[in-house]
């Protein structure tokens, strides 16, 4: 009695888990069950029950009720369908004047504006490409094809590849220094000379184009949540959501009320670049000093001068960290998009990455690498520069990049027009190198991965083995046998043994929502497969943290490796482990392993480093060693920050394990892949990803109630 | 009193949902405790008091006393529960936005404990910021605000940026900033708190040299009993929201009229602070041939005074003999009449 008084959590953790491994053994597996590895709820088969909701059929196998719970949500993906049937087809008919036709002609009004949208979007993508590469196509957005094929000359030249190289390095070089304009030219000039100049201005056109709309979309809705409360809780659970939902799961939707193309592409960058960016504004916003504020007021500032001459130049710093994620979040998805036909490197590292040649993928990820750096690198100098006073300079200092700029056009153009004689009947490389005449190491990859196969094919194919069949698939088994009853009883006890009463019942709704959907098994796998990539992560994450944290310059050198990392559109992971371990679910979890460890080590770094210097300090005069402060003062005060890496790393493995999906896994990924080439698919994809959402907010829920109780206790809240 | 500038008419602010109903129900009678158990928290209880024209009024209290908010419900950055105040005579809290964002333009100026200058300008961009928000040409602006440099002796730095100064050189900024509309009405909430004693003191002084040359009717917030009284000409002493004491500094140091003032006078040199027309008897019988005048603080005469032998005499400006004081007279106040030391 006494130690139960003593740990009163501890014994409650323990029954909990009694409660829990007693269900395990108490429920046995039914004898119908298997696991369904086609899309059975669309298959007939004499085995399955049905029942009618809302007008709507479901089937599935029916078990008994605590070994899985009947889909009762599996209207659900089938209602979202055809209400986004409803309003693109028949929702509002109205009148619109049809310029074709000259006639009004009745049209849904969804489809109208979906219309017009895409018309706007895809003429702005058309424009910025046509400046970058050349093209007639905006000339005839507004004239017509008659007019080009009277008058042949009428073509937008495109800028040469010299032009936009010195405007990147000029830009770096104001921005933050030499060392940037030095990437800067060095990359520009990799990009050129590999012949991905064209895919390269086609992803970064799509960039130049989603990038600034999420900024300005994302601002406004983000002064709009910080002016009005009301507006704020109506957006806060969106964000959230939209935060851990894997992008896969929102093309489908976007497919079908956009269709596919760049267009639509640029819609679902949006949806999904605009959440961060109210998040900083927010956030910025909110940390404008209130006496800075107060000082606006007194100056008689009205509410629109208190905005924008006062909060958003205050905030400026936060804003732009948020135009960095909003860019970051671009090319990531820039790579994505291409399952739904945008067009840029993306769509050739994809097209590398079917055809599996290794070396073509690799060239254009690395492409894709080093704009996102440069970019990310660019983006974060803006955001910390400091304004300088330029009063009392003359128009030439204060101006002398933009005149400097000037004078490469110029050099650029007539460059170009001599390449026009020097290279006749050839390309001419001094405007644009094309696509397949560049240099081109494909070559060179691809009989090194074919080296590496030779060579290591045994030992690779033995620790494959060894790993899918002793640890994978054993794990995979447990995670399975998992009666319903027994995980949400878990998960729910924790819930409220950590955060009380609210949290359980938020978590139960959740894990509810999931077990309710039928897809129950396939988001078991997801969770075990990100299950032991977050283990292995954190581990390994927390060993490399550690380590490199005794030292000022390894630290620091270890965070700045991290942010390179981080920088990587999450695709490219696939590349490197493709080539290592083929198309295997060993291949998957590497790439999740070596995603999520990013977090684990920054997040285990930065912990650490915020042990005040006091403590430090005050631990050393009473005699610690080394290893004593680590265990005895760093670790218990860094932890509640940790955890919030593990969360992190939770999310991050979530997306790579999703994004696997495209080597072939059989988890939730699967079907919301599959769901891309259905034309039903935008119910099932949309359902999928909430439900992949659901599972990484379970996690936060739990990780962050913990931490806050916990950083309440140490007084560090 | 007809010239009085700033009027407040029993103030009260009270945080909390239910706080405009709970001030009704009490009817006048606003206990802190009653109301902390009802969720509601008494920022300022009952305040009513005038500033006149050209006055420097100092509102002490320590941190929670509710002094902040006091000056802010009078300048309106919160607004008051219930109460009236008037500026001018205007009835502050009827004014609509546009009426107040008039008042705060033209009127009103206001320094901060943090500084609080905007980091994006520079120096001189920062003080012609309310006169650029009021609608004033860019260049006019900056010329005015030019002149408020050189008065607040910035001149030089005009084009340095907030983040390369340091907090006193900051602190000169966030009042030029504040006098650059020329208000009558000059709020400064704990202006000084954030710098070091040596810059403080020498901060205090400029102060009074260019209160002197302004002449601004102001409110002025400090936790510091010693800085209230160095300036003021009367202080308010709030605890708990309430004023418990407001006075002039002399009086409220011979007649501290709670248990709570009287802690904070019991270690103020009272030499420093009370002048000679203070302690002086009325009587002007046989005085010496030395005279002071009577508003010579006690402690630049003492010297003189506690040399003689004869009672000193005191005279007004008209050089009038109005009174007497005696050297043991000196003596007795500077040492004796503290409880400590009885």
């Amino acid at each position: 009695m006494e130690i139960l008084k003593k740990y009163p959590k501890l014994f409650q953790w323990l029954f909990l888990l009694l409660v829990f491994f007693g269900l395990c053994f108490a429920i046995d597996v039914p004898e119908t069950y298997k696991f369904i590895r086609g899309q059975a709820e669309f298959v007939k088969d004499p085995n399955q029950s049905t029942y009618i909701f809302l007008g709507k059929e479901v089937r599935y196998y029916a078990f008994d009720v605590f070994w899985r719970l009947p889909p009762l949500l599996g209207w659900l993906p089938i209602w979202i369908n055809d209400s986004l049937f409803f309003l693109m087809n028949e929702w509002m008919p109205l009148e619109f004047w049809n310029e074709d036709t000259q006639e009004f002609k009745t049209r849904p009004l969804l489809l109208e504006v979906s219309r017009k949208l895409t018309f706007f979007m895809t003429f702005l993508i058309e424009l910025i490409r046509e400046i970058l590469i050349g093209g007639i196509n905006t000339i005839v957005t507004f004239t017509g094809w008659d007019w080009i094929s009277d008058n042949p000359w009428a073509e937008l030249p495109g800028l040469p590849w010299t032009i936009v190289t010195a405007g990147a390095v000029l830009l770096s070089y104001h921005l933050s220094g030499r060392g940037l304009a030095l990437f800067a030219g060095l990359t520009m000039i990799y990009i050129s000379i590999f012949g991905q100049w064209k895919p390269s201005m086609q992803t970064l056109s799509f960039i130049l184009v989603a990038a600034p709309l999420s900024f300005m979309f994302g601002l406004g809705l983000g002064i709009a949540a910080f002016k009005n409360k009301r507006v704020e809780k109506a957006l806060y659970p969106i964000l959230l959501v939209m935060q851990t939902m894997p992008q896969y799961a929102v093309l489908v939707p976007a497919m079908v009320l956009f269709g596919v193309g760049d267009h639509a592409a640029v819609i679902i960058t949006m949806v999904v670049a605009i959440p961060p960016m109210i998040l900083l504004t927010i956030l910025g916003l909110r940390a404008v000093p209130p006496e800075v504020i107060e000082a606006g007021k007194m100056s008689g500032c009205n509410n629109w001068q208190l905005m924008f001459k006062v909060l958003i130049p205050t905030a400026r710093r936060d804003i732009l960290i948020g135009v960095n994620q909003v860019i970051m979040v671009c090319f990531s998805m820039a790579v994505i998009s291409a399952f739904i036909a945008a067009k840029g490197l993306g769509y050739n590292l994809l097209l590398a990455l079917n055809r599996l040649d290794i070396g073509l993928a690799l060239e254009a990820g690395l492409c894709i690498s080093l704009i996102a750096i440069l970019l990310d690198k660019m983006s974060l100098a803006w955001a910390n520069k400091q304004e300088d006073y330029f009063g009392n300079l003359t128009f030439i200092q204060r101006n002398k990049n933009i005149l400097f700029f000037v004078g490469t056009v110029i050099v650029g153009i007539v460059l170009a027009y001599i390449g026009t004689y020097l290279f006749k009947g050839t390309h001419n490389y001094l405007f644009e190198v094309p696509h397949n005449k560049g240099i081109s190491t494909a070559d060179f990859w691809n009989r090194g991965v074919d080296w590496i196969f030779d060579t290591f094919f045994v030992y690779i194919k033995a620790f494959n083995t060894w790993l899918i069949q002793d640890v994978l698939q054993p794990m995979r088994a447990l995670y399975l046998r998992m009666p319903a009853i027994a995980t949400i009883v878990l998960v729910v006890g924790a819930g409220y043994l950590i955060g009380g009463i609210r949290s359980a019942l938020i978590v139960c709704g959740l894990t509810l929502f999931i077990a309710l959907s039928p897809w129950w098994d396939r988001a078991l796998v997801t969770t075990y497969m990100a299950t032991f990539g977050v283990i292995v992560s954190c581990t390994i994450g927390f060993i490399v943290g550690t380590l490199s944290f005794q030292n000022k310059h390894t630290a620091s050198f270890m965070l700045g490796v991290c942010d390179i990392f981080q920088t990587f559109p999450s695709f490219v992971y696939l590349i490197p482990v493709m080539m290592l371990f083929g198309i295997t679910d060993t291949s998957v979890l590497i790439a999740v392993i070596v995603y999520a460890t990013i977090p684990a080590t920054r997040y285990t770094i930065e912990g650490l480093r915020s042990v005040p210097a006091g403590l430090h300090d005050a631990a050393t005069m009473s005699g610690v060693n080394k290893f004593q402060r680590l265990t005895k003062i760093e670790f218990p005060l860094a932890f509640p920050h940790m955890m919030l890496g593990i969360n992190q790393t939770i999310v991050f493995a979530l997306f790579m394990v999703i994004i696997g999906a495209f080597i072939g896994t059989e988890d939730l990924g699967q079907y919301i892949l599959k769901a891309l080439s259905d034309k039903n698919g935008a119910g099932i994809g949309l359902t999928l990803g909430i439900c992949v959402a659901f599972i990484a907010l379970i996690f936060d829920n739990l990780i962050r109630s913990w931490v806050d109780k916990r950083k309440k206790h140490l007084g560090i809240a | 009193m007809s010239d009085a500038v700033i009027k407040c008419e029993s103030v009260y602010k009270i945080f909390g949902v239910n706080a405009q109903k709970m001030l009704q129900e009490a009817n006048g009678n606003v206990d802190a405790k009653t109301f902390q158990e009802n969720g509601c928290i008494v920022g300022v209880n009952n305040a009513s008091f005038e500033v006149a024209k050209g006055e420097m009024l100092v509102v002490m209290g320590l941190s929670g006393s509710g002094k902040s908010t006091l000056l802010r419900c009078i300048s309106r950055l919160t607004e008051a529960t219930g109460g009236k105040i008037f500026i001018e005579g205007q009835d502050l809290l009827q004014l609509n936005n546009k009426e107040l964002i008039d008042l705060r333009r033209n009127k009103m100026g206001m320094v901060f404990q943090s500084f609080a200058l905007l980091p994006h300008k520079t120096v001189v961009e920062n003080i012609a910021f309310p006169l650029q928000i009021k609608g004033i040409k860019v260049e006019e602006s900056i010329s005015k605000a030019m002149e408020m440099v050189k008065l607040v002796g910035l001149g030089g730095r005009e084009n340095y940026f907030p983040r390369e100064l340091s907090g006193g050189q900051q602190q000169r900024v966030g009042i030029a900033r504040s006098l650059a509309v020329e208000p009558d009405i000059w709020f400064l909430d704990e202006p000084f708190s954030a710098l070091d004693p040596l810059i403080r003191k020498e901060m205090q002084d400029e102060f009074l040299r260019l209160q002197e040359q302004l002449k601004k009717t102001i409110m002025f917030i400090t936790h510091d009993f010693d800085e209230a009284l160095k300036l003021a000409d009367r202080i308010a002493i709030m605890k708990d929201g309430l004023i418990e004491q407001l006075d002039t500094p002399a009086k409220i140091v011979l007649n501290p009229a709670t248990e709570y003032v009287r802690k904070f006078t019991e270690e103020v040199p009272r030499e420093k602070v009370l002048l000679i027309e203070d302690v002086m008897d009325k009587s002007t019988d046989s005085v010496g041939d030395l005279k002071v005048s009577k508003d010579e603080v006690i402690e630049n005469v003492a010297e003189k005074i506690l040399t003689q032998e004869k009672t000193v005499g005191v005279i007004d400006d008209k050089n009038n003999l109005i009174g007497s004081i005696n050297p043991s007279k000196i003596i007795n106040t500077v040492f004796g009449g503290r409880r400590n030391g009885n």
